[in-house]
């Protein structure tokens, strides 16, 4: 096989003496030189003693981890200055990893230093097949042909071309079912839509308690949710979050611009928008209470919630949703309404045209 | 004249000369096996091509080879997560040890995370090991292929094995994004929110893949129990496969080697797979399983209990994502907000150019190239030696541009940490990287080209003067001059064993071709001035015995010879 010359390149037999190809004739390959461990035995002896030292530690190592892994304790810890480090993470790893690295040390350093190191050669054929070979499979193929009977027996041909190409559908229709279809009802259903209803209560996301205009000074900013989200369980739970969750934020009214449309969506410069990015989704809670800024932690759009939420900054297009809010009887925040547009980001069939923009009344 | 006593015939020859050598110990217990094993399956014959074949030795060509044996280590650790992990996003309490999440609702898929990092012995270390690995994995994948380019290793007859590995490069990095979605802590489960956004953002067909990707609305139940599939089935047979693939181009095509004296295209020069290879590719994997295993047991990666469970109201500031995601989310960061409102339809250009388009535009140039240099070159011929990056200088430049701008996307993934570390102006970071991301490749790409170029000139300057000896002449007038000593035989051979690639002038005459033709003939040949212009020519062979003729001693000479200059040298410095 790789002794074999005579499928050698075209023209690489008298390569290295061409005279118009190489300026400078091929040497040919360099001598071979000796190592001190080829020379000098007590050099070859230090090595081996290395060698058999890498390879001797293994086992003691390999009994080391065993040894962790049944003695240390899961909540003991080192200290390494400021950091700290578990002992049974730290010493099962230092065992086992330092096994693995001597038994490949020892045998990198067995074959630099002790085994042979002469180069040696092998020859290339051309990565095409010889023509004997391509003469030969012409040849076959051709009575192959004729053998199956097609050239006569065309309609056979056709169907089985036919036949081939539609038996990927059933693989294809297969898959239709992996996931609900996002037809025009379905989407108002689901992603158009949140929980957020008229009158729903305005409540503390941690705790669920409802919240008073009184309870939220000028410049703060509190994570909301819908009451009726504790209601709902696992997915639902979290699908409904994710659509759901606002910022409750109080300005200066005299530092904040209201367009006409939207005097009513506030309670005296207290303004709830989605918490839900319109780039791709992020929830956003990075407030600059003095600019009425607030960032999105993932890509840094950022929105200005003291002109309706317009964006002044990065890649998001669209302004925050605002819900509008007002008070119930007992004083509490609620929602007047649902989100007039839907929360989150874009996708294809979303009709943008009802988004706040920036010179909207 | 007498009959010679005894004629020698063939026979007793062929004998005389093949003393049979005792086999040792060890051959007599493998006997009995092996010839069992060979009675059924041929071993002898199967291994025979394989046992002394030759592999070239240099230190870029284990690039690679990290990168197969992090795939091994991440094969191996995975193995022993999925013992325990479970990819249910059924929500359950939290009962394990770690007591500052105890009570808290979660899925059963970060529970089980925890339970691996907290409750079961060794988990925590698999599950470093198996993090650690994957961005080595990601890693050395990425360098290689700058090795295979850098060299032109990717010419034919490789192009496949190219292909290949961008595929393998590809899948690296999906896999990876699978991987790290599995957890359901607040970190992966950003990810995924940016996915659904992504997903979403696909202009037509957008809704219905995010609907089928998460089965309804995200987050909603089964998309980590679907991006475990991907990522302990599909994607790693997929992988499996094409690693399978590679491996048997390379031992068919045999390895590409470094020029030298004595490499040609028409042989391979180093040592045999068996005892070297044997010993030192063996000895790198343990040793790459073993800095990984110390990675893991030393180094903190993906702590999930830090951030608590998926909560789609809350992110941390400064969430990143694994390193090779870097470029995608700079992408998405510096993008302006492209978006188009189109009657009752939003096409959401911000997310989908850089989201999708640059990954498609990453991968799809990489794969291209090696075809694009072989239109403009057409060079049909079969390439085993590999180029020096600075005798290519405008394929370096290519690669040098192209990492540029990767690592400028790569900057502005983390422009939030740029911005808080250097304690400069976030938005003033995002608008530099968005004008830098355009120009740094193009000003990488003109300072690479004049970097090769000029190593051509200091080895054109070898060849036709020699080295630098560092000894100073003064003649008698008084002209100080350098002496130049010099270069042996094999340098030389070295230095100019490339080829010189014409470039061409446009064609005057039409004949022999069509007008379509004509056209294309003329682009091309546009195109090989734009690479080959001011690439340097090698010396002739005529220019380098008009060197030698000047200089009055010879420019190159055998390395016996070298030596014995070398002491007059030192003779003179004596003087």
């Amino acid at each position: 096989m790789s002794e074999d010359t005579s499928h050698s390149l075209p023209g690489t037999e008298v390569a290295t003496v061409d005279e118009e190809r190489y300026p400078v004739t091929d040497p040919g390959l360099e001598e071979h030189l000796p190592r001190l461990t080829d020379v000098d035995e007590k050099a070859a002896d230090r090595a081996t003693r290395q060698v058999a030292t890498f390879f001797g530690l293994v086992p003691l190592l390999s009994i080391g981890f065993a040894v962790v892994y049944f003695a240390v304790p899961g909540d003991a810890w080192v200290d390494f200055g400021p950091l700290r480090a578990n002992s049974r993470n730290l010493l099962l790893g230092l065992t086992f990893g330092l096994a693995l690295l001597f038994l490949g040390v020892g045998a990198v350093q067995w074959a630099r230093k002790l085994m042979d190191d002469e180069e040696k050669i092998d020859y290339r054929h051309s990565a095409a097949s010889s023509d004997d070979d391509k003469n030969y499979m012409l040849t076959e193929l051709d009575k192959v042909v004729d053998e199956s009977k097609i050239t006569r027996r065309k309609i056979i041909g056709r169907t089985l071309l036919a036949a081939l190409a539609t038996i990927l559908l059933p693989m294809i229709v297969g898959l239709a079912d992996l996931g609900p279809w996002p037809t025009k009802k379905k989407r108002a259903e689901t992603i158009e839509t949140t929980i957020w209803a008229p009158g729903v209560r305005v409540v503390q996301d941690i705790t669920f308690e409802p919240i008073k205009p009184e309870d939220i000074e000028i410049g703060q900013l509190v994570n909301a949710e819908p009451a009726n989200l504790q209601e709902l369980e696992g997915a639902e739970f979290q699908i409904e979050k994710a659509k759901a969750a606002v910022i409750v934020v109080r300005m200066d009214p005299n530092t904040i611009t209201i367009p006409p449309s939207r005097e009513d969506w506030q309670i005296g410069g207290i303004l709830c928008y989605s918490k839900i990015c319109t780039h791709v989704g992020c929830p956003i809670s990075l407030w600059e209470q003095q600019t009425h800024h607030l960032l999105c932690p993932c890509h840094q759009s950022t929105f200005d919630l003291g002109n309706s939420g317009v964006v002044v900054f990065g890649p998001a297009k669209r302004a925050l949703p605002q819900l509008p809010i007002t008070t119930d009887a007992e004083g509490y925040i609620i929602a007047r309404s649902g989100f007039t547009v839907p929360t989150g980001p874009s996708y294809f069939e979303r009709d943008s045209r009802n988004d706040f923009k920036e010179g909207d009344n | 004249m007498a009959e010679p006593a005894a004629t020698v015939n063939d026979e007793t020859a062929v004998q005389a000369q093949t003393p049979k050598k005792e086999l040792g110990p060890v051959f007599k217990v493998a006997a009995g096996p092996t010839k069992w094993l060979d009675d059924r399956i041929g071993v002898a014959g199967l291994g025979r091509p394989f046992l002394r074949k030759v592999f070239p030795d240099h230190w870029s060509f284990l690039l690679g080879e990290i990168a197969l044996y992090s795939f091994i280590v991440l094969i191996l650790s995975g193995i022993f997560l999925t013992i325990w992990f479970k990819p249910s996003m059924a929500e359950i309490e939290y009962e394990g040890s770690y007591e500052l999440l105890r009570g808290l609702h979660m899925s059963e898929a970060y529970a089980s995370t925890l339970g691996l990092s907290f409750d079961i012995r060794g988990g925590l270390l698999l599950r470093q090991m198996h993090h650690w690995a994957a961005a080595v994995f990601v890693a050395a994948m990425l360098t290689h292929s700058l090795r295979i380019f850098f060299t032109g290793a990717f010419r034919k007859p490789r192009e496949i094995n190219w292909l290949i590995g961008v595929a393998m490069l590809t899948l690296g990095i999906i896999n990876g994004f699978t991987g790290y979605s599995l957890p359901d802590d607040l970190l992966s489960g950003t990810g995924l929110r940016f996915v659904d956004g992504l997903i979403r953002s696909i202009p037509v067909i957008g809704t219905w893949a995010e609907f089928f990707v998460f089965a309804g609305e995200f987050p909603g139940e089964l998309i980590v129990p679907r991006l475990y599939m991907l990522h302990i089935l599909l994607i790693p047979a997929l992988l499996l496969g094409l690693i399978a693939a590679h491996l048997a181009l390379v031992v068919y095509h045999k390895h590409t080697q470094y020029p030298g004296p004595g490499r040609t295209n028409g042989n391979v020069v180093g040592y045999p797979v068996f005892p070297v290879y044997a010993a030192k590719a063996g000895g790198f994997f343990l040793i790459v399983f073993g800095v990984l295993t110390l990675m893991g047991a030393t180094m903190q990666i993906n702590p999930v209990w830090v951030v608590g469970p998926y909560n789609p109201a809350e992110v941390s500031a400064g969430s990143q994502p694994d390193w090779y995601m870097g470029f995608v989310e700079g992408g998405i960061r510096l993008m302006p907000n492209w978006e188009w409102h189109i009657g009752s339809t939003t096409w959401s250009w911000n997310v989908a150019i850089p989201g999708l388009g640059l990954m498609g535009l990453f991968f799809g140039l990489m794969a291209i190239y090696p075809f694009i240099e072989a239109w403009v070159t057409g060079d049909k011929s079969e390439h085993h030696v590999l180029d020096r990056p600075r005798n290519a200088p405008t394929r370096t430049a290519f690669g040098v541009a192209a990492m540029t701008g990767y690592a400028m996307l790569w900057i502005a993934g983390g422009n939030d940490l740029v911005a808080v570390i250097f304690d400069v102006s976030l938005n003033a970071v995002t608008y530099v990287l968005r004008v830098a991301v355009f120009v740094a490749p193009v000003l990488a790409f003109l300072i690479t080209k004049r970097i090769c170029i000029g190593l051509q000139r200091s080895d054109r300057d070898r060849m036709l003067h020699g080295a630098e000896s560092g000894i100073i002449d003064r003649a008698p007038s008084g002209k100080y001059s350098e002496r130049h000593r010099p270069i042996g035989e094999g340098e030389a051979f070295e230095l100019t064993q490339h080829a010189d690639m014409p470039a061409l002038l446009p064609a005057t005459e039409t004949d022999g071709f069509s007008e379509k033709e004509i056209k294309r003939e003329q682009l091309r040949r546009k195109a090989t001035r734009f690479y080959f212009i001011d690439t340097l020519r090698r010396p002739t062979r005529a220019e380098i015995e008009e060197a030698e003729h000047h200089h009055l001693h010879p420019m190159i000479v055998g390395d016996g010879e070298h030596h014995a200059i070398e002491a007059e040298e030192e003779h003179h410095l004596a003087k």
